[in-house]
């Protein structure tokens, strides 16, 4: 009878014990560990870095520009400007440590930008960019306006910069978004470089504040609310019953860009999905090769191919959009929504299938379950 | 009446186990009571969420805002109160009161065992399990008997039995059986664990713990009852328990059907251990001892009592197979789902977005869930079709009051139920403000395109 009661009272004890973390450090044998270094080390850095880079290229053009406003030196500027743009499409789903900290991209890409707000911050010469009331006079869309949607020819624009009286608050203004910019990616960069790698790579459990999980759920997120809404749902009136809002695409003033930046955040999704180094071909440990090893097949195929098929389709879907999605809603709204509709499908697929087979929780809270 | 039931409604047994039962329950009730206060469970599921989901029947029961807090004290304390007998009859009905409203607020935190908690404290408001080793029987030793009639236990041993055989039936379906799932998808998540850990990702092992658990479910009652293979048993329970504490995250549940099945044993057992306790608390239980039977007076109200109790456990007999009144697969409908000791049987998510329409103008609003729902109530409700009818004519009322004429609300959602992909769930072309909810089968679900075969 002792023994009994002694035996029953132990193991009460342990499982009352044992019940403080169960989500945390357990998981199954999948590498992390590797699947984040390969991340941090392959992905998430280099794409940072070579963003930091081209806002360094637009930092110098853009001085190169003020000191000699010539519309040879706006094309640079302009130029500069689209690799730029389109290098931070590859970092934007890494929106945590550092970068959520400093709204790294709400100031980054805040559209459609206010351009009513703009032109008061260039006459009173007076703003601070940190605050949130700001976001939307700054960053890759505020420098559009600036450099594509001044005047209709870029004689037009350059005489914003020459001869308006103006002029000097215009490149001051020029100067300090772009500044803004390069200022926000030096912190998250040396973040990343000093401290924050070594902790991402760490926290390679499975608990709701896990590396894996926050940066899932942010990859989810980003082609969900980001890319799926933002640079095709909202303007294409997904959201409003069909009012359709042309003026709310992504890089409105420079018209030929919009496209490219979507196929460029689509892109960067799929290679994240696949582990695909930046600017290579080789891929490491992912959210792909994670789903092959818990051996997540749907009807009969693997899902990381149902998925990847779904990436197929909706670039299928892209090339009937016209470069410029403005004109594409005001002419043909319906191919915007068939490329809508070809991401809601992979929103679902990764959202809802991968998610669960991964045994990710979107973030919620940790709570019994029968 | 018929002799035998007589002859078994006059059998006697000893009062030690009831009082076992009664101080075993109120301990964990009480510790469990404060692990969700630990866990900050009370402001997340019951003071933070703008919107609750309630039960069919239920939408009465409102939440309290802060005064939850002062509902788990009362609950916690009565928890105590019926641990050590003191004014028992009171303190029971405060807890089932107070536990099952607490249950009844929110829909989104049910499970079968909070179910199992509150059918257990409602049965005891019954018994006379203050009748030894309490403070009320301490106090008025008229109370004191050391026999009772023997169904008193032999009810608690029947709830018990529901739940394992239930769990067990619900258990014999073809997912389980020939796909081993959602145990393929669930049990990779712990192969990280030592020694065992490697063989949580091999199919054997995953089809093993599907068929085991069946037969574990269906059979371990017989073998508690059975005197040879108790102690047998006793250790399978122990096994069994442990390892799905480790594996799933399902809180106190292992640790309460544990205590629960010692109630299986004979008598001499918890006298035993209330001795001990009284031992190490020194205090001499010998009084109790007193060879007293509680003979029933056959009165019309112990009549009645035995007629209800009856009834009532008829009821739970019959009240999960409610299902089977329902066309179309119950997993996917999971319409007679719950109340049924389906416990950690399917793996389903689900993905809802929800869109507002003005009847006049036309005008969309397609909703962000996580302005009206809490990330916990969002996940729930993706996949269970009352909880999406009930969004919906709460997001009706709330639009109507912004001044939206006549909301119509539709949904776009998927479910992912046992590892098959993603299938369109809820028919997107029905205006869910129309539809009320009741009893009868929800037509505007779409076929699952699959089947489950089994009970």
């Amino acid at each position: 009878m002792k023994k009994i009661l002694l035996l029953t009272v132990t193991i009460c004890l342990l499982i009352a014990c044992s019940s403080g973390d169960t989500s945390n450090g357990n998981g199954d044998n999948f590498d992390r560990t590797a699947m984040l270094t390969n991340w941090a080390d392959n992905i998430i850095i280099p794409s940072y870095t070579a963003y930091q880079a081209k806002v360094q290229v637009l930092l110098t053009a853009v001085a190169t520009f003020n000191t000699a406003p010539t519309e040879t030196n706006l094309q640079v500027v302009r130029s500069s400007w689209t690799e730029a743009y389109k290098a931070y499409q590859k970092t934007s789903q890494f929106y945590f440590g550092k970068a959520m900290e400093i709204h790294y991209n709400e100031k980054a890409n805040t559209y459609p930008t206010d351009i009513v707000s703009i032109n008061s911050n260039i006459s009173s010469g007076s703003y601070d960019l940190e605050l949130l009331s700001q976001y939307s006079k700054q960053g890759f869309p505020a420098i559009d306006y600036l450099i594509n949607g001044l005047g209709a020819t870029d004689a037009n624009i350059v005489s914003f910069y020459t001869t308006n009286t103006n002029a000097a608050n215009y490149k001051k203004y020029l100067t300090e978004l772009t500044t803004q910019l390069k200022s926000n990616i030096d912190l998250v960069v040396t973040n990343w470089n000093t401290s924050y790698r070594t902790s991402y790579i760490a926290s390679n459990g499975n608990s709701v504040s896990s590396s894996v999980n926050i940066t899932t759920n942010l990859f989810v997120k980003n082609l969900e609310k980001y890319i799926r809404s933002g640079k095709i749902g909202i303007p294409a009136g997904v959201f409003s019953s069909g009012a359709l809002f042309p003026e709310k695409v992504e890089g409105l003033y420079h018209k030929t860009i919009s496209k490219e930046l979507l196929t460029v955040a689509l892109q960067a999704e799929q290679d994240f999905f696949n582990g695909k180094h930046f600017n290579s071909t080789a891929t490491g440990p992912s959210l792909q090769s994670y789903l092959d090893y818990v051996k997540a097949v749907r009807s009969g195929q693997n899902l990381s191919t149902i998925i990847n098929n779904q990436f197929t389709a909706i670039f299928t879907a892209n090339t009937n959009l016209s470069t410029n999605l403005s004109a594409q809603i005001s002419s043909d709204n319906s191919k915007m929504i068939s490329s809508y509709d070809a991401i809601q499908q992979n929103v679902v697929y990764i959202k809802l299938d991968m998610m669960q087979a991964l045994n990710i929780t979107l973030d919620y809270v940790d709570s019994d379950g029968d | 009446m018929n002799s035998s039931i007589t002859k078994y409604l006059n059998t006697y047994s000893s009062a030690a186990t009831l009082a076992f039962f009664r101080l075993a329950f109120g301990i964990m009730m009480f510790f469990s009571l404060i692990r969700f206060a630990l866990n900050g469970w009370i402001e997340k599921f019951y003071i933070t969420p703008q919107f609750h989901f309630t039960y069919y029947g239920f939408g009465w029961v409102k939440p309290i805002g802060n005064y939850t807090y002062l509902l788990f004290i009362i609950c916690a304390l009565a928890a105590i109160f019926v641990a050590i007998g003191y004014k028992y009859k009171l303190a029971i009905l405060t807890f089932f009161l107070s536990f099952t409203y607490i249950e009844l607020i929110e829909k989104t935190t049910y499970l079968n065992h909070y179910y199992f908690i509150t059918l257990v404290s409602f049965v005891l408001l019954f018994l006379p399990a203050n009748c030894y080793f309490s403070v009320d029987a301490h106090q008025k030793h008229s109370l004191t008997f050391e026999k009772i009639p023997r169904w008193n236990i032999d009810i608690l041993k029947v709830l018990l039995a529901i739940v394992y055989i239930y769990a067990g039936l619900a258990k014999i379906n073809s997912d389980w059986l020939f796909e081993a799932m959602p145990l393929k998808i669930w049990l990779p998540a712990n192969s990280n664990l030592p020694i065992v850990g490697s063989f949580f990702n091999q199919n054997w092992l995953q089809y093993a713990f599907s068929w085991i658990g069946m037969i574990y479910d269906l059979t371990i009652v017989f073998l508690l009852i059975n005197k040879r293979t108790r102690y047998f048993a006793f250790a399978l329970v122990v096994i069994f328990h442990v390892l799905t504490r480790i594996l799933f995250p399902i809180g106190v549940f292992p640790f309460v059907m544990i205590i629960s099945t010692l109630v299986f044993f004979e008598s001499n057992f918890h006298s035993t251990v209330l001795k001990w306790i009284s031992n190490k608390l020194n205090f001499t239980a010998v009084y109790f001892e007193n060879n007293k039977e509680k003979t029933p007076e056959y009165s019309f109200l112990y009549k009645s009592k035995i007629l209800f109790l009856s009834c009532f456990l008829a009821f739970q007999i019959v009240f999960p197979f409610r299902y089977l009144l329902y066309p179309k697969e119950l997993f996917w409908t999971e319409e007679g789902f719950r109340f049924s000791w389906r416990v950690m049987l399917m793996e389903k998510a689900g993905y809802a977005e929800f869109t507002v329409t003005d009847a006049l103008t036309k005008k969309e609003i397609k909703i962000n869930n996580s302005l009206f729902l809490t990330s916990f109530q969002e996940k729930q409700m993706s996949f269970q079709p009352d909880f999406i009818l009930e969004y919906a004519h709460y997001l009706h009322d709330y639009y109507q009051q912004q001044g939206i004429n006549n909301p119509e609300v539709r949904v776009e959602s998927y479910v992912a139920l046992n590892g098959r992909l993603s299938q369109k769930f809820i028919d997107p072309e029905i205006n869910l403000a129309n539809i009320h909810d009741s009893f009868q089968h929800k037509t505007w679900i779409l076929p699952f395109n699959d089947t489950i075969d089994g009970l």
